[in-house]
């Protein structure tokens, strides 16, 4: 079998395994493990994101969040009684991701200058203005509902027919669910596939340049304005798609969902499972999503195994161990769980 | 989830039947008098509980869970038989983190273990897109906190609460600023979260109806220590009165930085103000302010007083806030589940509408949409580290089992040693052996005469 | 007039609350160039220390100025010990690791250490005695208390006793070493591990002291009281240029005042439209203009990305 070969079967077992994984899930652990792969493909997705960002051109954004707050907002704007506007999902997500791309450019070019902690600051405090205009921008004019949030949104629709509702073929009910599982997967693999290509293009190999050594970068005759643009609006245009999907997933949108700690969360995926490097990325979002909710479920009968009783909360404990394991896997894997192998040997030629 | 309502019911039935039959044999049939039956094997009645258990607002939720949980233990202890069975409640709780997100996880975990009913969750950002699931899976939901106008909009035959929603009380406390506190200027802060928000939009209205000018408006967040600079803004606009729409770890530290700064008014808060937290950590700074709460004191409730002694009993603390609203929710669930004589999810949604239900913290009906039905609520002023019941304004007339002098307007303000929420310990003589029992109208002979069950 | 000045009194007791802990990230960042993200907690973890031994103290009839001595030497041991042990476990084996990767350590040490003091002190909020002198004293028609007189000089202090301890002496001398070369500086017989333990230890008495004050100010103290705190405070120090001690000062004081003045007038300034519900954007706006003209912040070096 030659190489080649064998890269298709590879692709083939990833595929037959994504498309039966939330029935052998749903069989297996119930429902709520379905709704968590869901929620794992939409941090996928904007693990992605943050990793043009933070991975490739190597600028540390804080406020990533805020992009998929722009997009789950536009989606809920768009598609809801709010303004009485109930535009098709196809509509609103593209241009989703144009208006997070433009607050993206919008975020990157005050701050071209301005590098490491001092541009983290800055992201994070982009990240708390959008939010707190969120949260604000119900007087004089109400425009986002304030802190209520906007409720009622349109489940996003296939073929005039609302996802939500599930499916009905040869008398076998799919729950909404799954479809969306289906959905965001196929939407998080177009991420991918977009990624994986640009990082191979001229583009990807300057940001790459840019976050190693962005003077020589310029040297090089690399339009480093340009191209960081590029990275904030490429990123930001993920998110945005990612927050328009949640908008109508949930169908309810408020800005408690867009705080400080989601940032620090999608960041700590990309940073945990492999800065820069797109299986690494997929592995950390997948991880981090997964981790606390299989704590939710196991850490109360875990204790009940070990000690015999409970002795400490059982959600004081799930959180407790959600630290310790962020702590342990960067002990241990300090380029992350699955890092880009150039860079594996950089951490190993360092010792 | 698209589960139809009628397959997950029947579902919920069977894994009853299961559960019940996995143990002993079937319930023989109705024996003669003479040797005393084995007793037939308990209905396990799975009720979810949904709030914020970590996080900023964890004393919150998990004094709620502690609410639900003293309900839970008084339903278990008042023995209540369906179809002959006794009813053994299990309370299932969860953290949400106040996070949308885990709200419908959590939601979804409660769908898959197949709850009858789910008391929660806290907060409206977590009750709204989990109420679709529950609706989605026939569950009945019953929020003891939530106060959004539309979770209860979207048409769900599935949602209730037993908590007023912002607009009565805002409306209430507008009118008591101008007509009973006689103030002609006020201003008014609030901490932008859907709860505070709400309640001084409505507080606003209300109070330039009653005559009363707003001279500043003012924004804080729910996390915020240092109001200086808005309150020293305010003491130049020199109001009578200043309104907070916010909860207690901001009212306290607000209290004392007016008393710091000289401000002479007296704070108005709605609920989130109202806890024995806040004259607590204020001290001295606590003294005269005002607050509401919805419902009747507890005190005037049967079963109140007890309340809040078994619950500072069994916990070792003091009501945060919202426990009362959180045991009503279960009872009023648990009253359903009597009335229909089956814990079938389906079968307690049905029933719940008819519910009228002297709770703890008021009695409680449901409109059509859901909500409670015109809550009376209750204003209070701190004096001597203490909330004291000033008056009751509006509400349904109270049950017949009240001591006189009940719901209506009534001058409570004569009763000494009681503190809103808590303190009123000694005041009872209400509720027997639970504060269940009384109320429930089952049939409530000492509880130990009665065979012994199995736990 | 008086408003303005009670503004200004305002910012400045908050101000120097940022400051003292702005101090904390600052001598770690000026050493080690890591943000240390649990600070914030370390402080937490201090004010609540300080109230379990103050109460007892000041129940036993223990004066209060001294109970609250007593217990802010038992807080500051506290955390000395929690520092050092934060440093060793989380930081150490990371120190030549990519940039961000001590940073999600950083975050996993701010949960634990948030869980257990919930698990400890419990979920609700604790009142803590006011055991410090706190009269008011009225200055041209604006009040200010003892205690933010307290916490303004202290700040001060802190700062001026920091920059002496590392400008003029031996120990200040081996952390400017290793800061500037870790490597060099142990080949000229400096133990860097020693001193960096040494300016996390240091590092986490202030925020013992920070935490102690804080919590006397405010009368409040909370498991979760740690988080915007420290996030406040990091704003300060890269506002005042991250790992220049004076920059922390200055940062933290003029955010202080930034935030007081931002609450207290955009509303006027803005014809209403804005109200003290944007005092935050206004903060972080700020901060993003001054970054744009000084990208190293207000006193902030000039230096080279680390990779």
């Amino acid at each position: 079998m030659n190489a080649r070969r064998k890269s298709h079967v590879g692709i083939l077992l990833i595929a037959v395994a994504l498309a039966v994984a939330p029935f052998a899930v749903g069989a297996g652990l119930g429902n709520t493990w379905v709704r968590i792969l869901d929620f794992a493909a939409l941090y996928v997705m904007l693990a992605l994101g943050l990793n043009i960002v933070v991975g490739f051109a190597g600028l540390l954004d804080l406020g990533y969040i805020a992009f998929y707050a722009v997009g789950a907002y536009l989606y809920a704007l768009l598609a809801s009684p709010h303004f009485g506007l109930h535009w098709p999902a196809w509509a609103i997500l593209p241009l989703g991701a144009l208006v997070a791309g433009i607050f993206g450019v919008l975020l990157g070019a005050p701050t071209l200058r301005l590098r490491g902690d001092y541009l983290a600051i800055v992201t994070l405090g982009f990240g708390e203005i959008i939010r707190i205009f969120l949260n604000n921008l119900n007087a004089p004019i109400n425009i986002t509902n304030g802190p209520k949030g906007i409720a009622r949104i349109d489940a996003i629709a296939v073929a005039g027919q609302p996802l939500s509702r599930g499916l009905e073929i040869a008398g076998m009910k799919i729950p909404g669910i799954y479809l969306y599982y289906y959905l965001f997967v196929l939407l998080a693999l177009g991420i991918v596939f977009v990624t994986v290509r640009l990082q191979d293009s001229r583009i990807g190999r300057a940001w790459v340049a840019i976050r190693e050594d962005e003077i020589a970068a310029k040297a090089c005759g690399i339009d480093t304005r340009n191209v960081k643009l590029l990275a904030f609006a490429m990123g930001a245009s993920f998110g945005g798609v990612a927050g328009g999907l949640f908008a109508g997933f949930q169908e309810f949108v408020s800005p408690e969902s867009f705080g400080l700690l989601e940032s620090v969360m999608v960041l700590c995926m990309v940073v945990l499972g492999g800065m820069g490097h797109i299986p690494g990325v997929i592995l950390g979002g997948l991880f981090l999503t997964v981790l606390p909710e299989a704590f939710r479920h196991g850490a109360g009968p875990l204790q009940q195994a070990v000690f015999g009783k409970v002795l400490l909360d059982p959600e004081s404990l799930r959180m407790l161990l959600f630290g310790i394991a962020l702590i342990l896997v960067m002990l241990y894997r300090p380029a992350g769980v699955w890092p880009e192998p150039r860079r594996r040997r950089e951490m190993q030629g360092g010792k | 989830m698209n589960v139809p309502v009628r397959v997950l019911s029947l579902s919920v039935l069977a894994a009853v039947a299961v559960m019940g039959c996995g143990k002993e044999e079937p319930p023989p049939p109705p024996p003669q008098a003479a040797a005393p039956p084995p007793p037939p094997p308990p209905l396990v009645v799975k009720l979810g509980h949904s709030a914020p258990l970590t996080g900023p607002q964890a004393h919150i939720g998990k004094d709620n869970e502690n609410g639900a949980a003293l309900a839970v233990e008084d339903a278990n202890a008042a023995k209540i038989k369906v179809g002959g069975r006794d009813v053994k409640f299990e309370l299932m709780g969860e953290d949400d983190q106040a996070d949308p997100k885990q709200g419908t996880l959590v939601a979804q975990k409660f769908v898959d273990a197949k709850v009858n009913a789910v008391i929660g969750h806290l907060n409206s950002g977590t009750t709204i897109p989990a109420s679709k699931i529950y609706s989605d899976a026939g569950i009945p939901q019953v929020s003891p906190s939530a106060t959004n106008p539309d979770y209860t909009k979207q048409g769900f035959k599935t949602a209730f609460r037993v908590m007023a929603n912002d607009e009565q009380q805002g409306k209430v406390l507008g009118d008591y600023a101008g007509h009973n506190l006689k103030a002609k200027t006020v201003a008014v802060i609030d901490d932008k979260t859907q709860y505070g928000e709400g309640l001084a939009t409505q507080f606003k209205a209300a109070a330039t109806a009653a005559g009363v000018k707003v001279v500043a408006e003012e924004h804080t967040d729910d996390k915020a220590v240092d109001f200086a600079a808005i309150l020293t803004k305010i003491k130049g606009k020199k109001p009578d009165l200043v309104f907070y729409g916010g909860m207690d770890p901001q009212a306290a530290p607000m209290a004392m930085q007016m008393k710091k700064l000289g401000i002479k008014a007296k704070l108005l808060m709605g609920d989130g103000g109202c806890t024995t937290e806040f004259v607590k950590n204020a001290g001295d700074a606590a003294e005269g302010h005002y607050c509401s709460l919805p419902g009747v004191p507890l005190d005037k409730m049967p079963g109140g007083p007890k309340f809040v002694e078994r619950y500072k009993a069994k916990f070792n603390l003091d009501i945060q806030l919202y426990a009362p609203y959180a045991y009503d929710a279960v009872m009023v669930v648990v009253e359903a589940v009597k009335r229909a004589q089956s814990a079938e999810s389906a079968k307690i949604i049905a029933e719940l509408p008819k519910t009228d239900f002297p709770g703890v913290t008021t009695r409680i009906t449901f409109d059509e949409k859901g909500d409670i039905k015109d809550g009376a609520i209750t204003l209070y002023v701190a004096k001597g580290g203490k909330w004291e019941a000033l008056e009751t304004i509006g509400g349904a007339p109270a049950a017949p089992a009240q001591p006189a002098g009940m719901g209506g307007m009534s001058g409570m303000s004569g009763m000494s040693g009681m503190g809103g929420m808590s303190g009123m310990s000694g005041m009872s003589g209400m509720g027997g052996m639970s504060g269940m029992s009384g109320m429930a109208g089952a049939p409530a002979p000492a509880a130990p005469a009665a065979p012994a069950e199995k736990k | 007039m008086d408003i303005l000045l009670q503004q200004v009194f305002n910012g400045l007791t908050l101000g120097s609350i940022y400051a003292l802990v702005a101090l904390g990230y600052t001598m770690v960042y000026g050493i080690l160039g890591l943000i240390n993200f649990a600070h914030g907690e370390v402080v937490m973890i201090g004010a609540l220390t300080a109230l379990a031994v103050m109460k007892p103290l000041a129940a036993a009839g223990v004066p209060g100025p001294l109970a609250v001595l007593l217990a802010l030497l038992a807080a500051a041991l506290v955390c000395m010990a929690l520092g050092f042990t934060i440093e060793r476990v989380a930081y150490r084996r990371l120190r030549n690791a990519p940039r961000l990767a001590p940073l999600i350590t950083a975050i996993g040490v701010s949960i634990v250490l948030q869980q257990v003091a919930m698990l400890v002190w419990g979920r609700n909020y604790h009142s803590v005695p006011a055991l410090l002198p706190s009269a008011n004293h009225e200055v041209l028609g604006a009040q200010i208390t003892e205690v933010q007189i307290l916490i303004i000089v202290v700040a001060a202090l802190t700062m001026s006793g920091l920059m002496l301890l590392v400008n003029r002496t031996r120990m200040g001398r081996a952390m400017r070493a290793t800061a500037e070369n870790p490597t060099v500086a142990a080949l000229m017989g400096v133990d860097a591990n020693r001193i960096i333990a040494l300016t996390f230890v240091i590092g986490s008495a202030l925020a013992a002291l920070a935490g102690v004050l804080v919590s006397a100010n405010y009368g409040i103290a909370h498991y979760h009281m740690g988080f915007i705190l420290g996030l406040k405070a990091f704003t300060a120090a890269v506002l005042g240029g991250i790992g220049n001690l004076a920059g922390a000062m200055v940062g933290g004081v003029l955010l202080g005042i930034i935030e007081a003045l931002g609450a207290g007038y955009i509303g006027d300034l803005t014809g209403g439209v804005l109200g003290s519900h944007y005092q935050d954007v206004f903060a972080f706006f700020v901060l993003i203009v001054v970054l744009i003209f000084r990208p190293s912040g207000l006193m902030g070096e000039k230096v080279a990305e680390r990779a």
